[in-house]
């Protein structure tokens, strides 16, 4: 077993074992933790696989942003845990099903003798630039589908946007525009009085 | 490096991870001593611009100031509040702290002096210093404490929002450059214009935007709503003392150094030289970064605190459209003939 072996059963074993930690931690706050720990070591596996586009664009954007705004959630939420594993026992043998089905599939696609070349990395140059590479497909062969991932993402994020926008009457809200306009003589009234003689 | 080679040669294969340990140390070394002194800076510097004089008293002109501050802290008692999720309650200054430090491994501080010259250097980067909030949120969680929480879920907010409008502007410098690699963009602005040919001039909107985008990712004032002594007594670390209180210290000003750098690296030329007769070195580099870091300071002297809404509005609704209209602007601009970068 040389080094690069050790590295990768280190990352699968901390992957494993944060995965099964996202399912039995009593704490959501501790799963949503526990997944990003997954999340790290998911990177460090790619990253042994010389990907390292993806490795940090899972850093990046799953880790230092998804799974922020889930914790940011996670935290406000006043989780009942008692009342969240009332159905426990009842639908364990339909979820034990699918997670079983789940192994087979993978055994069976993993397991192959046709997709056991594919897991080795190739070997590249030192100057070898993964990210320009994956550019460059994405741009010229791939550049229609690339487009519309983004046009579907683009309107997923309006929709979203729209179904949260709820326009409420009598809604107090500043105009920050207005606020900046704002000159002296709106908002200030000069008084010139006469002054008075103390005893009169 | 010839000077080495007997001790290369009597170690073996223990070598290379003694040699790279030792390059660490002789990165993180100087950092924490810059971080120390960038503390006396910083009392100095507001000091001055409050007549005031700053910290004088221990050691000349104030010097071991920073010292004496560190062996007070390491000195306190570490509290625990009853209540607080103790394991990622201890664990959440070491989150600050190890992003902070692993984004130093790819930084160039002259044109050989590099830990690691990797070619997705800026993404990595990107990377780490997105890693950093896990720290604040994990704080403010476990503390069990209002105040610590408030600030943490502003910080989380604050944070995730400004790395849009900093990653955007680090895009129009990446296509500048035409390269991730922090070494080859600073070679990109190499030319025999020396300040000319820096990409502050055709991306001076970006340079500001990054620049007011880094003092609101690392918490620092007018942007400092995280801790915000005056609303939340002092945020996300109100619950912590001694070491632990000082590691987030750490944490922030090593940030705030790494912004400093990269602002020069991207932005500023790095180890070149402003002008084309003198000879490009670190020592340029060091020169950006300080006065980069005076911009830090004087900030912080200077502006009174963003409120929470404005600050959301001026990273939502100003930086994030100006970048986009940037990243429009340079790739037509890159097209056309004027493009002289």
């Amino acid at each position: 077993m040389n080094f690069v072996d050790v590295v990768f059963y280190l990352f699968a074993t901390i992957t494993l074992l944060a995965g099964v930690g996202v399912v039995v931690a009593r704490n959501p706050v501790h799963a949503a933790l526990f997944l990003v720990l997954a999340f790290c070591s998911g990177a460090g596996i790619w990253m042994l696989l010389e990907a390292e586009f993806l490795a940090i664009a899972l850093i990046l954007v799953y880790v230092g942003a998804v799974m922020v705004l889930f914790l940011f959630v996670v935290m406000m939420l006043d989780v009942n845990l008692v009342q969240l594993r009332e159905g426990f026992w009842r639908w364990f043998p339909f979820g034990a099903l699918l997670a079983g089905l789940m192994v087979f599939e993978m055994i069976w696609v993993l397991g192959s003798s046709q997709t056991s070349e594919l897991s080795k990395a190739v070997a590249h140059a030192p100057d070898y630039s993964n990210t320009k590479e994956l550019g460059r497909l994405l741009y010229t062969h791939y550049v229609y589908p690339f487009e519309l991932a983004a046009v579907i993402l683009l309107v997923a994020m309006v929709a979203a946007i729209a179904l949260t926008l709820r326009r409420r009457a009598g809604v107090k809200s500043q105009n920050i525009s207005k606020q900046v306009k704002v000159k002296k003589a709106d908002r200030l009234r000069i008084v010139s009085m006469k002054s008075e003689p103390k005893n009169q | 490096m010839e000077w080495l080679l007997p001790i290369q040669n009597l170690l073996g294969s223990a070598w290379l991870p003694i040699w790279t340990v030792v390059k660490i140390m002789l990165i993180v070394g100087p950092l924490m001593i810059g971080v120390a002194y960038l503390t006396l800076a910083e009392r100095k510097v507001i000091g001055w611009m409050q007549s005031r004089i700053g910290p004088n008293r221990v050691g000349y002109f104030g010097l071991l100031q920073p010292l004496a501050d560190g062996l007070k802290l390491l000195m306190k008692e570490i509290i625990i509040p009853s209540g607080s999720n103790k394991l990622l309650f201890v664990i959440a200054p070491i989150m600050v702290l190890m992003p902070a430090l692993a984004a130093w491994a790819v930084i160039p501080f002259s044109a050989e002096l590099v830990l690691t010259n990797v070619n997705a250097g800026l993404l990595y980067i990107l990377a780490m210093t997105s890693l950093g909030v896990y720290g604040v949120i994990i704080a403010g969680w476990a503390s069990n404490s209002k105040y610590a929480f408030l600030g943490c879920l502003r910080s989380a907010a604050q944070i995730v929002s400004y790395e849009i409008a900093m990653g955007f502007a680090l895009v129009t410098v990446l296509m500048a450059a035409q390269s991730l690699n922090l070494g080859d963009i600073v070679r990109g602005q190499h030319g025999q214009y020396g300040m000319l040919n820096w990409y502050i001039i055709p991306l001076f909107p970006m340079f500001i935007v990054y620049l007011i985008s880094g003092v609101a990712e690392t918490n620092r004032a007018p942007f400092d709503v995280a801790e915000g002594e005056s609303e939340i007594v002092a945020g996300f670390h109100v619950e912590y003392s001694g070491m632990g209180f000082a590691l987030f210290f750490l944490g922030e000003y090593a940030n705030m150094i790494l912004i400093a750098f990269l602002t020069s690296i991207m932005f500023l030329g790095g180890w070149l030289s402003p002008v084309p007769f003198l000879p490009d070195s670190i020592v340029w580099m060091l020169a950006k970064v300080a006065f980069v870091l005076f911009l830090f300071l004087w900030f912080r002297a200077t502006f009174p605190r963003y409120r929470y809404d404005q600050l959301m509005r001026l990273g939502w609704k100003v930086f994030i459209p100006v970048t986009l209209v940037w990243v429009v602007v340079v790739g037509a601009w890159m097209q056309t003939p004027y493009w002289l970068w």
